[in-house]
């Protein structure tokens, strides 16, 4: 391994140098450096792209091959036929991909909307007004925040059960659902949003108290204007929830497929009951899900990490 | 920090005071009442109603809403629990949280170490394309759990799966082996590769983790490159002219400002890789002979499938307190280690 620049350059200590450039850069790369660092780095996006590629290639080939036949990552072709069948009837069951979307939309539009609202006016409870157990409340939300959604499930698949208004039992509805999800939501909710209030300057809230202005209005007016982005990271955080939740909607939802979500659909398409399912649809109904919240989360992509570099450094 | 610190105090009569506290703590309690209540309501007291329900024999029998109430039975769950004495197939409570905690440990120390390396690597001066990178390199993370794991439970298919395929295309080929060499069970080969003890790996281990290393590292890459920005070049410079090395530089300069970004989100990974329920039910299923189970998924079954709500409760206690347990030791480490560098 004696290379040229070795056996030409002098200093003994060309090689720490180099490598410390790696580091934290000093001047311009040695093309020799560049080209390594541009392979690995090549070959990085390419274990990240292989399913995507994958999955896409699946749905959009033309032959709508049950199974795939070898490893085909550039599809020969393009069709949408795949997506047109996903769309009319994913499963067996007789529901469209409309009436699972529009059930799992209702679901994630109630958990966004409870767990920003109820979290974001607790968040500014606990990050700027004094009182009594603010403390032991703080506690008490953390302490949920560590435990897994499938934690509650026993007691509140039973007590839920018991609630039955005629027809209508809470248990096997989505309105249960989505409260039984918003139980896990809603505390990162108010830690999320929390830990962004306190990095807001007061000075605002100051000088608006001086003015007269009293908590609601500063809440209202102050507050909640600032903390926009926080607010759209934390709905959408609930939104992806709500439109994948898996666990709750298949343990809850036994009666009624008209009732059913995305999730529950895509459980059908792999694994022990997907003998029937071609995987060229499997890959459309997995696209059909995906990219609609992947899309939004590249566009916040900024606040989420910006979030979570300030979660991180305070810990 | 010092922005809450710099609250002014104003000077007031202490009556005035009084009134004014009593009435910030009346505001506070209004903005808190619908989180308090909701909370009380869907996550207080299921908790609490849990831990009644993991005394009795709470199950089918007991669900409509007119049903008798369940007996109590005791601490008989949790001794059941303990001694395997459970109809899920393959139960072992021994093996199934020991097999839990090294799955999440072994992919956070992954995680951790690639997500820095590739940071590091993408944080050199004059590297080409970068934007390009960062903007590839972000996408599993942006990708729903669900769709992870289904996408991957298809990759692993013994015989249509993405997996089996790319190593036919690449050793195969290499190696002129004939077509269909690899016909590997991913998720249900049922001899285990490692057997040490409780600590049992399938191959399913192996594909489960390298799923979630492509989910895992990109996040951990983007938190070590925050907090790889923050370091003030001329700490590098100095420590160049004491004649530093290239690893005594990381050592000295770059660690110690990784450690305090990277441990806290290491211990939160920690945590959620503990709790992560999609891989292992949608990939392995729990397979083969629930050598892949987790405590997540193994308390889902109990609920779900057999119906046990009071075993399934007393299940989530046990949880409940090696999570604890988890908490407390992770940051006795953390404060251990902060100390380190001090």
């Amino acid at each position: 391994m004696t290379s040229p620049a070795i056996a030409t350059a002098a200093p003994p200590r060309a090689q720490p140098v180099a490598a410390a450039r790696l580091v934290h850069g000093g001047g311009p790369l040695r093309l020799r450096r560049q080209l390594i660092l541009q392979l690995i780095c090549a070959l990085i996006a390419l274990t990240v792209i292989f399913p995507i590629l994958w999955i896409f290639s699946m749905a959009l080939d033309p032959r709508n091959l049950s199974r795939p036949d070898g490893l085909n990552l550039i599809p020969p072709g393009a069709s949408l036929d795949a997506f047109a069948k996903v769309i009319a009837q994913p499963t067996l069951n007789p529901v469209s991909f409309i009436q699972l979307a529009e059930n799992s939309l209702f679901i994630a539009v109630l958990i966004s909307a409870a767990s920003v609202t109820i979290g974001m006016m607790a968040a500014y409870a606990f990050s700027r007004l004094q009182f009594r157990g603010r403390e032991a409340l703080m506690i008490a939300v953390l302490a949920v925040l560590m435990l897994p959604a499938v934690a509650t499930i026993a007691p509140l698949f039973v007590s839920m059960n018991k609630i039955q208004i005629g027809t209508f039992n809470l248990r096997n509805s989505l309105i249960g659902v989505a409260l039984a999800v918003t139980s896990g939501v809603l505390p990162f909710a108010i830690w999320n949003m929390k830990g962004y209030l306190d990095t807001i300057p007061r000075d605002l809230e100051e000088a608006a108290a001086v003015d007269g202005a009293n908590k609601l209005q500063i809440f209202l007016r102050i507050i909640v204007p600032l903390a926009t982005p926080v607010l759209a990271v934390t709905a959408f955080f609930g939104f992806v929830a709500g439109w994948t939740e898996f666990y709750f909607s298949w343990m809850f939802l036994t009666s009624n497929p008209k009732n059913y979500t995305l999730a529950m659909a895509l459980n059908g398409m792999v694994g022990q009951y997907s003998s029937s399912t071609p995987w060229s649809e499997f890959a459309a109904f997995s696209i059909l899900v995906a990219l609609p919240v992947s899309l939004v989360y590249l566009l916040l992509q900024r606040y989420i990490i910006s979030g979570l570099a300030i979660g991180g450094v305070k810990g | 920090m010092s922005a809450i610190a710099a609250t002014p105090t104003t000077a007031m009569t202490p009556r005035r005071s009084r009134w004014r506290r009593s009435q910030n703590a009346r505001t506070a309690y209004l903005f808190l009442l619908p989180a308090l209540l909701v909370m009380a309501v869907i996550t207080f007291y299921p908790l609490v109603f849990q831990v009644w329900m993991s005394f009795t024999d709470f199950g089918l029998a007991n669900l409509s809403a007119k049903a008798p109430l369940p007996n109590i039975v005791g601490f008989d769950n949790y001794i059941r629990i303990l001694q395997n004495n459970i109809v899920i197939p393959n139960f072992d409570f021994l093996r199934i949280l020991t097999f839990n905690l090294f799955w999440a440990f072994s992919n956070v120390v992954i995680h951790v170490v690639l997500g820095v390396l590739i940071a590091i690597v993408l944080n050199t001066n004059g590297l080409w394309f970068k934007r390009i990178y960062r903007a590839i390199f972000i996408l599993p993370v942006v990708i729903p759990p669900i769709i992870v794991a289904t996408v991957w439970r298809d990759m692993f298919d013994p015989n249509n799966g993405a997996i089996n395929f790319l190593l036919q295309d690449t050793i195969g080929v290499l190696f002129k082996l004939p077509p269909g060499s690899f016909n590997l069970d991913w998720l249900n080969q049922p001899n285990p590769i490692l057997s040490v003890g409780p600590l049992i790996l399938p191959l399913a281990y192996f594909a489960l983790l390298t799923a979630n290393v492509w989910l895992g590292w990109p996040l951990n890459s983007v938190v070590a490159t925050g907090a790889l920005q923050s370091i003030p070049r001329d700490l590098y410079e100095a420590a160049e002219m004491d004649g530093a090395g290239a690893w005594a530089k990381f050592r000295v300069v770059t660690l110690p400002y990784l450690r305090p970004a990277m441990l806290p989100y290491a211990i939160y990974g920690f945590v959620i890789t503990f709790n992560l329920f999609y891989l292992s039910y949608f990939m392995s299923g729990g397979g083969p002979f629930g050598q892949t189970e987790l405590l997540v998924t193994t308390a889902y079954r109990l609920v779900n499938e057999q119906q046990l709500y009071g075993v399934a409760a007393a299940f989530a206690v046990f949880e409940f307190f090696i999570l604890l347990a988890i908490t407390l030791v992770t940051n006795r480490l953390a404060r251990a280690t902060a100390q380190f560098d001090a």
